[in-house]
């Protein structure tokens, strides 16, 4: 099989047999981080550039290195740089950048749909790294891998994704990836945080208490709380929040015995999720981290080493 | 062709008049700008006869909801452009809103309005905000406005959101026997949303305008209306429990008159991903992937398909009075952004008549009740005993149109200024092909 893809999007539109492979062909590159030297020439002469609107570290980092053990030529573009504050359009901004004829565009932006409008626009690969609360694909597939590194990834597996559903780009790019492979999804939210219509998602079961989502399951996946969001009248207090949904060890005791605990990062230790939790050994979140660069050099390597002229 | 005593005969027309209740083969004299004559044969001499052998006259549309963004947004739209775009569109009259720049909101700029009107191929009739600069806070001067010209007042756009300035504005307008146009939505509960709350925004992570925002104010509205006892029109209902609270309202005898727009009627939620979602009748119309168009974001947004159907049955029971355009233009690289950047609204005027054929090929309205809809009724709202129907001594403002006349919508053939409209490749049946302003041909395909 081939990736037929120009770009990389979302999961939402994936089949099945694409995210196996992508899962597959991510496998092989782990072994390029362990080696000495930490290169590869499968994109030499190749040019990445990671367009950032919206501030990240460890995503565009990952994409960084994920680029250059590949050997393409990464350059970082963030929008506090760019001309993007003196008001130039999206369109604009990406018609200067693809004038300079990159390979792949690896894109950041506050609103749904931005990485795709990019990726209407120029002849280079695009992969959404996030827009929005839309997709977030490559988070999404790095969690799967995760997840397939201990648990078989079919209908057996059930997964509980819980927190800041409304806003998460991770929760929904999860959703259509885990749906896609016929795993049960569980969805766990504080209900103003859970966006209305969610429940007639085909695979999806909305849970109200914790506990319940908690019951049994096979991978836990905490979402980060923006405490930034507080002054939305969304929940009365991080206090509350903790008190209600938070994962201690207690409600981690309610999953399967060899349930994993998952959490896209940066945590907010003691809000979600309990230090006692996510550093205990059921915890695989510095793993989440590790396998992003291998994905990551999967899905710039299948975009780009193919030649998508 | 405007010399006066001009004369025009049409020979068998098929005349659809709802004012007059007629719906037959007939033929019509205008003359002098008026008509002068419906019978099913007239021989008498006319300077030009027209053989419409059986092509469909209507009275001509008459549209309670544009925004023709002179002054103020001249290269979205001119209130020359915009009428240009009514009369191809079937449109002889369209009342204008008040969010121009500066508001129309004193009778200087309602002057301006009807002044820069005048050379304008279709009757310009302006609407003055309820508040000064309509910002809510005090009242324009009504009377002032009322003798300059205007037909109803409205802060569309915005709602009223003080209820006492609301209630006084009521009291005041039935003064002069003007409607208050009411966009109603409460602003807490719209927040920050660019879609329907809904599926689309539930899956997209775009942020969701419940249809709870829209009914909440609806609902004071009509308490309001029903309190004081005066006339309110609701614009652009696009809610199953807007429906609801309209039609309850009216059985206990409210006055109470709401509009409903030709994207609702057509468009749901689902649009706003893929704009080919719909079954359409061209099926050379390629599913097409994922974007989000910009063309689908207008305020009230696109709603579900059980509101699009609460909203057909509503405008075939008379629940709902008319139909209209909110004919809102944008300049091209206003929506050529992020979806929650782009501004909401979408133009109509040249596409609505055309919706409403297909609404009686889909059996929703006779034509007759169309033509209620589209002219009589808006006429009746405002006021305008002039026109509206095709009576002898009335105004002769028409429609011709070939109901199986296929045509695609293309944008770039608009007289608008603005292409943003997404009706773009729908294949119709049926258009206008010549409108009638005072006995004038204003427009020809």
């Amino acid at each position: 099989m081939r990736f037929e893809r120009k770009d990389l999007l979302g999961t939402r539109d994936l089949s099945a047999a694409e995210i196996r492979y992508l899962l597959e062909s991510a496998e092989s590159f782990k072994e390029i981080s362990e080696r000495p030297l930490k290169k590869v020439p499968a994109l030499r002469g190749k040019t990445v550039i990671n367009l950032f609107f919206e501030p990240s570290t460890r995503t565009r980092t990952s994409f960084e290195i994920a680029a250059k053990r590949l050997s393409a030529d990464a350059v970082n573009m963030s929008a506090s740089t760019s001309s993007v504050v003196k008001g130039e359009s999206l369109i604009d901004t990406v018609d200067n950048i693809q004038a300079m004829a990159p390979d792949i565009i690896v894109v950041r932006h506050k609103f749904v749909g931005a990485a795709h409008m990019i990726a209407e626009r120029v002849g280079a690969s695009v992969v959404n790294a996030g827009d929005g609360a839309n997709e977030h694909p490559t988070q999404a597939l790095l969690d799967l891998l995760t997840m397939s590194e201990h648990k078989t990834l079919g209908p057996d597996l059930t997964v509980a994704i819980i927190g800041d559903i409304a806003h998460s780009r991770v929760a929904r790019s999860n959703i259509w990836a885990l749906t896609a492979l016929g795993i049960t999804v569980r969805v766990c939210a504080p209900p103003t945080m859970l966006p209305r219509g969610l429940d007639e998602i085909p695979g999806v079961v909305v849970c109200k208490r914790v506990e319940e989502a908690l019951a049994g399951v096979d991978v836990v996946m905490m979402l980060r709380i923006q405490l930034e969001r507080q002054d939305r009248l969304l929940f009365p207090s991080i206090r509350d929040y903790a008190r209600v949904f938070g994962l201690n060890r207690q409600r981690l005791d309610l999953a399967a015995p060899d349930a994993i605990v998952m959490h896209p990062g940066p945590m907010n230790r003691g809000v979600e999720i309990t230090s006692e939790v996510a550093d205990s050994d059921r915890a695989v979140i510095l793993n989440q981290v590790t396998n992003g660069v291998a994905l990551r050099m999967a899905v710039l390597f299948l975009l780009g080493g193919q030649g998508h002229e | 062709m405007s010399k006066k005593n001009y004369s025009l005969l049409l020979k068998n027309a098929r005349l659809i008049d709802a004012g007059q209740n007629l719906d037959k083969q007939v033929d019509i004299l205008l003359g002098d700008g008026k008509v002068v004559e419906v019978a099913d044969v007239i021989s008498s001499a006319a300077e030009q006869v027209l053989d419409l052998d059986g092509a469909w006259v209507m009275p001509g549309a008459i549209d309670l909801h544009v925004h023709l963004r002179e002054p103020g947004f001249e290269y979205k739209e001119t209130i020359l452009s915009g009428a240009q775009a009514a009369v191809a569109g079937g449109f002889t009259s369209i009342a204008c809103m008040a969010n121009t720049n500066p508001v129309n909101d004193s009778a200087a700029i309602t002057r301006f309005i009807l002044e820069q009107a005048r050379l304008a191929p279709a009757k310009v009739l302006p609407i003055a905000a309820i508040s000064k600069g309509m910002a809510g806070d005090e009242l324009v001067e009504m009377g002032d406005l009322v003798d300059a010209g205007v037909v109803a007042f409205s802060d569309d756009g915005k709602t009223v959101a003080n209820s006492k300035l609301l209630r006084h504005a009521l009291e005041y307008a039935s003064l002069f026997n003007k409607p208050l146009l009411c966009h109603c939505q409460d602003n807490a509960l719209f927040a920050n949303g660019v879609v329907h709350e809904g599926l689309v925004s539930a899956a997209h992570g775009l942020a969701g305008i419940p249809s709870l925002a829209e009914d909440v104010d609806i609902s004071r509205t009509i308490m309001l209306a029903e309190y004081l006892n005066t006339k309110v029109h609701i614009c652009h209902l696009s809610t199953k429990t807007g429906v609801y609270l309209v039609r309850s309202a009216k059985a206990r005898g409210v006055k109470v008159t709401a509009e409903v727009t030709p994207h609702h009627l057509f468009l749901d939620e689902r649009a706003v991903v893929d704009l080919a979602y719909r079954e359409s009748l061209d099926e050379s119309l390629k599913p097409a992937k994922l974007c989000y168009n910009t063309a689908t974001k207008m305020s009230p947004p696109l709603r579900s398909v059980d509101d699009v159907v609460a909203l057909r049955a509503a405008l075939a029971d008379g629940t709902i009075d008319v139909i209209a355009t909110d004919h809102a233009p944008h300049e091209a690289t206003e929506k050529a952004v992020e979806y929650e950047l782009a501004p909401f609204g979408v133009v109509g005027l040249e596409t609505a008549v055309a919706l409403g054929l297909r609404l009686i090929q889909e059996k929703v309205l006779t034509p007759l009740e169309l033509a209620a809809r589209l002219s009589s009724t808006p006429a009746a709202i405002l006021g305008l005993n002039d026109r509206g129907t095709l009576a002898p001594g009335l105004a002769a403002d028409l429609m011709i149109v070939d109901p199986e006349l296929m045509w695609t919508v293309d944008p770039e053939k608009f007289y608008s200024k603005a292409r943003n409209t997404p009706f773009s490749g729908w294949q119709m049946r049926g258009r206008v092909v010549k409108t009638i302003v005072d006995g004038k041909i204003v427009f020809n395909l």
